[in-house]
């Protein structure tokens, strides 16, 4: 297939999910809107007054960076995992695209496009809800976008291996529910990992989440448990282990051919 | 374009469940043919389609479309293949123009072709007054024409059908015949299964019986009917619906 052609059926894959993405809003878009509000209110404002200052900055600004992560991360891998596993199992309208000359790398990325797009937008909302309850400063918004982005990226990949190895819709619950969430909370969002005991401190660094949270909140407060750059070595490794994963797949059928 | 639209040799299909669906089918279907793949419940013409649309994995043999091979160049293929599957499979939220005109970005046709082209086949099939009605509204008729729209919209060289005329009505049903008939003027090749075989015995010009992953009859209508017994059964229906009883009840 010409590259022009494989442009085209690429803009189509991304066209298709994000009018999904914006048609059923109420799902895709206001959960994690919602969420974010109760925990700004409830962590930053009412906790947050008697907590005070956490590394040098009111609480609420400790927080927001790690909050605004767990709906990107959330949303980005919902995203790949649900749609795909819907156009697999259910209409079976995967079929779709895997009768056209299409590519099954131009399909991986179509899908994890969507599942970037829908992070990113939603990593800017939950921000902009943010701005009600306490105005962070922004030190390096170019690390804020790459973090958005980097992480939004990862976790699509994660969706879709995710989505294709689920033969069940609870498996794709399942994930969000049992390993990112817990990931996300010990990942250090509600506190710095200096206030851990060593071995709680070292096992934090096997959670790569606290790489993605750190180096966010680097990019509105200017510090960090760790260094930014192995925060961005982190998560360029796992965004190279992840597509040799799906690489893989590819190659395989992607689960999708019987 | 004298190579046959579709060449099938020796193929095999066993799935993971160890069901043996296909056992060494050859198949030779002619360019411009309306050819009939017939047979029972659970014979393999289904895991046949979807080998031939890549949506199956072989396990031995060789497939190829107007003389190229479906694994080797499997982007020229499928370009050259339409394919109307047997299960309605587009999303049922979508509505049939976006379906439609979206299958067709799927082949890396731009929009701005897509668009009148989708409205001209949906038109053509009598979906002109549905074209934006959300997919699952559709009736079950109307959902199968959508599907042979779709699989049209990137002018095919050869159009697989697998059951099109599953619960569509006498009237539509015909409608539908001339449509497909008037596609292999324009010189289209059709490979279609149907269980309608009285249909199948007015319009195909070869058919091929499949039953249990082996095909036992293969040949141009006029000599199938000409060589077999049939006509006998007092069931009504026509010449080729006996044969097709008698030999796949033979089998067993
Ligand atoms: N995904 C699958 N996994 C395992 N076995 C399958 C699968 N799909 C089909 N089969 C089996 O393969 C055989 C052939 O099925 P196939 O769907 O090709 O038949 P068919 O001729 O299309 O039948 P029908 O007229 O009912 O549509 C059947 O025994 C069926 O149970
Ligand atoms: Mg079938």
């Amino acid at each position: 297939m010409p590259l022009e052609k494989q442009f085209i059926s690429f803009y189509t894959i991304v066209r298709k999910g994000v009018i999904r993405i914006f048609r059923i809003w109420s799902q895709t878009l206001l959960p994690p809107l919602v969420t974010s509000v109760l925990y700004f209110a409830i962590f930053g404002t009412i906790l947050g007054s008697r907590i005070g200052e956490l590394d040098g900055v009111p609480y609420i600004l400790f927080v927001v960076p790690g909050l605004v992560m767990l709906s990107v991360i959330t949303s980005a891998f919902m995203e790949v995992a649900s749609t795909f596993f819907f156009a697999k199992f259910f209409s079976r309208n995967i079929d779709e695209v895997l009768v056209s000359p299409t590519p099954t790398l131009v399909i991986i990325a179509g899908f994890i496009t969507s599942g970037i797009i829908r992070g990113m937008l939603v990593g800017v909302l939950v921000l902009i809800v943010s701005f009600f309850f306490a105005l962070p400063s922004v030190a390096h918004p170019l690390i804020v976008l790459l973090f958005l982005f980097l992480s939004s990226l990862v976790f699509s990949l994660g969706g879709l291996i995710n989505g294709i190895y689920a033969k069940s819709f609870d498996s794709i619950t399942i994930v969000p529910t049992f390993v990112l969430t817990p990931l996300v909370y010990l990942g250090g969002v509600f506190y710095s990992i200096h206030s851990l005991p060593p071995l709680w401190q070292t096992l934090s660094l096997a959670n790569p989440v606290f790489y993605i949270i750190n180096g966010f909140r680097y990019g509105f407060l200017g510090t960090s448990d760790v260094s930014i750059f192995i925060c961005t070595a982190v998560l360029l490794l796992l965004t190279g282990i992840l597509l040799g994963v799906n690489w893989y797949f590819l190659k395989k059928g992607l689960g999708l051919k019987q | 374009m004298n190579e046959p639209a579709l060449t099938i040799k020796n193929l095999e299909k066993t799935y993971a469940s160890g069901t043996q669906a296909l056992k060494g089918v050859s198949l030779e279907v002619p360019s411009g043919d309306f050819f009939a793949l017939l047979g029972p419940n659970g014979a393999g013409k289904t895991t046949l389609i979807g080998i031939v649309t890549g949506l199956v994995t072989k396990t031995a043999g060789s497939v190829s479309v107007h003389g190229i091979d479906i694994e080797k160049e499997p982007e020229w293929t499928r370009a050259l293949i339409g394919l109307c599957g047997q299960e309605i499979n587009f999303d049922p939220w979508m509505k049939p123009l976006d379906v439609v005109v979206n299958q067709a970005g799927y082949y890396g046709i731009p929009r701005s072709v897509a668009i009148p082209r989708a409205k001209k086949i949906l038109g053509d099939l009598g979906l002109g007054d549905k074209m934006d009605q959300i997919g699952f509204r559709l009736s079950g008729g109307m959902k199968r024409r959508l599907m042979i729209a779709r699989a049209l919209i990137h002018e095919p060289k050869f159009l697989i059908l697998d059951e099109p005329t599953a619960g569509v009505d006498v009237e539509l049903r015909r409608s539908m015949w001339d449509y497909l008939t008037a596609l292999t003027k324009q010189g289209i090749t059709i490979l279609l299964t149907t269980h309608y075989l009285e249909e199948a015995e007015r319009l195909a010009s070869h058919v091929a019986i499949i039953n249990k992953g082996e095909i036992i009859l293969a040949g141009s209508m006029e000599e199938v009917l000409k060589t077999h017994e049939g006509g006998t059964s007092g069931y009504g229906g026509g010449k080729l619906e006996d044969i097709f009883v008698k030999l796949t009840s033979e089998q067993t």
